[in-house]
This record gives structure tokens, C-alpha cells and sequence, in this order.
């Protein structure tokens, strides 16, 4: 049965039919309506939701929570993930599991309430301090962030790693049609790691200091080898009208669904157009971008931000054909017209002027 | 006469600490409790940043190492998936008053069912002695070399008369170590503590007045000694909080 519902709220819910009944988190928009509705069904649930003091304690308390075996999971909005930065970087470091959503807004500071992309860079490359990864989701679509929710509940406790659901104000915002599909239910994870009291066993600790250097880089090969399996078994993109497409645009979340318009757009006119939307922006889908070089021109990256999976198009793409980019910040929002524009002027560069 | 065993919720890890460093009797104090408690198996310990990170190596329970300041937020989130567990952190005066206030604070004011055991020693042990918000006016550190000027770097906070003023707490406690009368009433407020968190009275904390011969670059004795004369005068010693009569009544 589909309901009609808001991005935000539709993550609660399907935190909640996944297994989570733990949320800490801070109000800060675009993202309120997810704690609004956790604070309202989580105690339904006989779950627990604790609005924090602060961004820093709500991460922190996160990181205790799952150290004690639960499904847990905290939201915020780009300042706020700023905030949260060092707990994500211990979180991941100490092997815990947890779902962290960012429902972007733009900056950089306070910048702004409304929707942005420009914290890509700060998802997938890291942002807090040392060598650590995380899967970074990115869905497009009310439904998408459901699925993707559910997804990353399994994904954190697979890996024992934070995993972070990775949507914009627009996505959190608007309503759509929404089912939620049951799932296949995975065998549950054996938490033999977590402190519960060592009655019967013995005692665990959760830690990520290594004073001894030896120690600390055997640690660190060890969270290496676990990010490598990552990035080789989860890796999620979808294509769409690439088979014969001569300009590629890439794109991820909002933008590749005004992407999407865009490549209709340009096919009508005759320019052969294609989309390819990394689903996982870490690990990045480069195999996805390689596949389509065969019959492809040039690539056009269309972002919410200054540029910055560009950089990541561009590797993958390792300079075989030119990566061209349009990106509108500060919460403006890049129409169909104003990319279908740069695909013609492509295009133009590609076929010579007579394609417009 | 007690016998002197080593506690059962201590690990047979040697302490790090320097010679004449009072973390050694305070963590027996807790290990002791746990002991008699009968807890050991339902605790779960946060430590902290500073001398006392190693705290997951020496007790005998299992244990989460927190970041900087946060172990009342890392104790919240281990307290409210196991409520009917017994969780404690354990911080020094860098840690809980200064980068650590804002957690503090809040853990106490929602009267988190936790026992925290705050070990003051005026000063920043682990980083070599540098100037704490607890460190005295006048007195000397690496950061504060001409004595704490409290016009340029303000005053030491009270936290345990802070945190009394709030609703949350049912049990606040200061007491000090550096002499064997002091040890035995911190070995009471210690345990007093933690059965306020069994009897789900909410929040419960022990500031332990404690000592830093290598920092405060004296002997063992004189730093005692100088705790007594000095840190008791501004940091008196007496429990600030209690709902242990209601208890009773």
C-alpha cells in the first residue's frame, strides 16, 4: 500500500520497520520533521528518542548506544554534520554501526536553509579526521529514501562501520507516494562485541586509542581491508538512456532528477543524452562511468555545489574524454532549461554548430 | 582488619600512573564498590580523555572509551538501550569542565541515571601540566607560568555546587584522597553514588579532589600536603546534593 508522505518523515518510519528504536539528534532545519516524527513513534515503538543538548553530545550518544548493540541512528543538516565530524571519525574507528542522515542545506557557515549538495566532499572523503570510509547512499526519490534507509541499517551492521544517508532539503521536503516493502530478513547480527555486562563471558571494550604505532597500523590495515571489501561489494548506480549516448551527464539525489528531464529534453532535439546517477557516492561508481565511454563524446556533471564529484567523474573517467560542469550553489536550484543549455553547448563543441 | 587483595573488578594491568598520582586509590575505591555491589558483570564503564584513557585497560567490566569531554553522552546512549545495567564514567577536571561542560551538565540536569566519577586535580595531567578551568588562582602551570591570573584567564568553576543547583541530580558529592580519614568518606560517597543509580534515583556524581605531583613539580607528600592547604579552602569537601533522606523517609 503507498501512502502519501514527506521525505523526512518517510525515513523514521523506515528506520523504525527496520529494526531501529534508538535516535539522537539536535532540531535543525531542513531535516526537523524526522526527529518530530521519531519523537512521536519511536516511544510507540517502545523505542527510546532523546532530543540531545548538542549536535556533538547527540553523536556521542549514538556512539554509546551502538556500543551497547542497538540499531541506532541520529539526522542532521550540513552545520550540524560539521559538528558531529569527530564522533563519526571515532565511531568508525572503534567499528560501530550506526545510521547517520544529512539532509543538506547550503553553506558554507550557516549559509542557508535551502536544499544544497556542496557537502559531497565532506561524505565521502572523509571529514572527520584519520583514514576512515563510509558507504555515503544518495537517493533521488521519496521511495528511494525508504529503501536506501532500510539498506543502510544493514549495510552498518554488515561492516560495523557508520553509513550516511545522504539527501537535500528538497528531498526531505516534498511528499510522494511511498510503500514500504518488507524485506528479506537478514540473520540477525550476532553484536558479541557490544558491552551489555560481561556476565558469562569475557569483558569487551570499545576503543580506538593505539598508543603503540605498530598496533595503530595493524588497526588501520585492518579498517583498510574492511573499506576495500566495501568498495568492491557495494557499489549502487543506475543508468539511464546511456546504451547509445554521445553526452553523459552525471549526477546524483535532486539534481539527477532534474538531469533526467534535461536528457529527455536533449533526445527530442536529436542529441543523444544519457544519465548516469551514482546511487553509493562512496564507494564511487566508476565502473558505472567507464561503461559508458564506449559511444560517449564528453560528460557533463551537474551538481548542487561549486564542483566536487566532478573530481571523482574526472578519475574515473582518468582524462579518456572531456568532463565539463554545471553546478548552481546557495540553494538555487539548477532547472531542465539551464542544463539542457549545457548539453546543447556540448553537443555544439561535439557535432560543430549545426546541433542546437 | 581488610585484607588487601587486588579487587575483582580490577584487571591485573599494571597502572600507568606517575609515583604519588591518587588515580590509583581512587579506581580501587570504584573497584571495591563494584566488588561489593556485586556489579561487576552488569557494568559498563566510559572513560575519558586524559591520565585516566587507559581506565578501559584497568577495570575489570566491560568498557567504552569516549572522545574528549563526551562520556556523559556516551554513558546516555549505553544507559538507555540498558537501562537495567550499571554505567559509570570516570573523568578528570580537563575533561568534564572544560571541553566536557556542556555534556556535564545536560546528563545532569535530565538526571541521566548514571554514576559519574570526576577526579579533580587542578590541572591537565596527560598533555604535562597545563592550566585547567579547576586550576587555583595564583597557582603555577605551563600555560599559566606567572600563577593563574584570574583577570586575564578568570576563575576556577565550582562544579559540584554548579551541578547541585540543578533538579536533575539525586546524589552530589565532593570529597578528597591525600589522607587515609578522606579516602574512607570517598569510598562512602563513592558507593552512595552508585546505589542512587541501582535505586534508579537518576543522576549521581563524586568529585574526587585528587593530586598531580609530576605537574605540580612537587614530592608526593608535599603535593598532599598542598592539596590540603590550598584545594580544600576553595573546593570544600561535603555533599551538595542528596535525596537519600526522602530515600529513608
Amino acid at each position: 500500500m503507498k501512502v502519501l508522505m514527506k521525505g523526512n518523515e518517510a525515513i523514521g518510519e523506515a528506520a523504525i520497520r527496520a529494526g531501529c528504536r534508538c535516535f539522537f539528534g539536535y532540531p535543525i532545519t531542513p531535516q526537523t520533521e524526522l526527529p518530530e516524527y521519531l519523537a512521536k513513534r519511536l516511544p510507540e515503538a517502545g523505542g527510546v528518542f532523546l532530543q540531545a543538548e548538542s549536535e556533538i553530545a547527540a553523536i556521542n550518544m549514538v556512539y554509546g548506544a551502538a556500543g551497547a548493540g542497538a540499531r541506532v541512528m541520529t539526522s542532521s543538516s550540513s552545520p550540524g554534520i560539521s559538528l558531529k565530524l569527530e564522533g563519526i571519525s571515532y565511531l568508525a574507528a572503534s567499528e560501530l554501526p550506526c545510521v547517520i542522515v544529512n539532509i543538506m542545506r547550503g553553506g558554507p557557515g550557516l549559509g542557508g536553509i535551502q536544499p544544497s549538495q556542496s557537502d559531497y566532499f565532506q561524505a565521502t572523503k572523509g571529514g572527520g579526521h584519520g583514514d576512515y570510509r563510509m558507504i555515503v547512499l544518495a537517493p533521488a526519490s521519496v521511495q528511494e529514501l525508504a529503501d536506501l534507509t532500510a539498506e543502510a541499517f544493514e549495510l552498518a551492521d554488515k561492516y560495523r562501520n557508520p553509513v550516511m544517508l545522504l539527501g537535500d532539503g528538497i528531498l526531505g521536503q516534498m511528499m510522494e507516494a511511498v510503500s514500504f516493502r518488507p524485506r528479506t530478513a537478514l540473520p540477525a547480527q550476532d553484536k558479541t562485541w557490544a558491552t551489555t555486562g560481561c556476565r558469562g563471558r569475557a569483558r569487551n571494550v570499545i576503543n580506538s586509542l593505539y598508543l603503540d604505532p605498530e598496533k595503530l597500523e595493524r588497526h588501520n590495515r585492518h579498517l583498510q581491508e574492511k573499506f576495500r571489501q566495501m568498495a568492491e561489494n557495494e557499489v549502487r548506480s543506475e543508468t539511464y538512456r546511456t546504451e547509445d549516448a554521445e553526452i553523459v551527464v552525471v549526477a546524483f539525489g535532486t539534481a539527477a532528477r532534474i538531469a533526467r528531464t534535461a536528457v529527455d529534453s536533449a533526445r527530442m532535439q536529436g542529441i543523444r543524452a544519457g544519465l548516469v546517477r551514482p546511487v553509493t557516492l562512496w564507494p564511487f561508481p566508476d565502473q558505472a562511468i567507464k561503461s559508458v565511454l564506449a559511444s560517449c563524446r564528453a560528460l557533463l556533471t551537474v551538481e548542487m555545489n561549486a564542483g566536487q564529484m566532478v573530481e571523482d567523474v574526472r578519475l574515473a573517467v582518468a582524462g579518456a574524454r572531456p568532463v565539463h560542469f554545471y553546478g548552481r550553489t546557495g540553494g538555487m536550484v539548477p532547472s531542465a532549461t539551464e542544463i539542457l543549455r549545457e548539453i546543447q553547448n556540448i553537443a555544439g563543441v561535439a557535432y560543430g554548430a549545426s546541433v542546437s | 582488619m581488610q585484607a588487601l587483595a587486588r579487587p575483582q573488578a580490577l584487571t591485573e594491568e599494571k597502572f600507568h600512573y606517575c609515583p604519588g598520582c591518587t588515580h590509583g586509590i581512587i579506581h580501587r575505591l570504584v573497584a571495591e564498590t563494584i566488588d561489593e555491589l556485586g556489579i561487576g558483570e552488569k557494568t559498563v564503564g566510559v572513560a575519558s580523555v586524559g591520565c585516566s584513557v587507559l581506565a578501559y585497560n584497568y577495570f575489570n567490566v566491560d568498557m567504552q572509551q569516549a572522545a574528549h569531554g563526551r562520556a556523559p553522552a556516551v554513558a546516555t546512549g549505553i544507559k538507555r538501550v540498558l537501562p537495567d545495567r550499571v554505567v559509570f564514567t570516570y573523568q578528570g577536571d580537563g575533561d568534564l569542565v572544560s571541553i566536557g561542560c556542556g555534556e556535564i551538565v545536560h546528563a545532569a540536569a535530565r538526571g541521566e541515571n548514571i554514576t559519574v566519577i570526576f577526579v579533580n586535580n587542578a590541572c591537565y595531567g596527560m598533555t604535562g601540566g597545563q592550566m585547567a578551568p579547576t586550576t587555583l588562582p595564583n597557582q603555577p602551570t605551563t600555560t599559566s607560568p606567572g600563577g593563574r591570573d584570574v583577570k586575564q584567564a578568570g576563575y576556577p568553576i565550582r562544579m559540584a555546587e554548579m551541578l547541585a543547583t540543578l533538579d536533575g541530580p539525586a546524589y552530589i558529592a565532593r570529597t578528597s584522597v591525600h589522607n587515609p580519614k578522606h579516602v574512607i568518606k570517598t569510598k562512602k560517597a563513592i558507593r552512595t553514588a552508585f546505589e542512587m543509580q541501582m535505586q534508579q534515583r537518576g543522576f549521581s556524581m563524586v568529585e574526587v579532589l585528587s593530586v598531580c605531583p609530576t605537574n605540580w613539580r612537587m614530592k608526593p607528600v608535599d603535593a598532599l600536603q598542598w592539596l590540603e592547604n590550598n584545594m580544600l579552602s576553595y573546593y570544600p569537601v561535603g555533599v551538595y546534593k542528596t535525596v537519600l533522606q526522602e530515600v529513608r523517609g
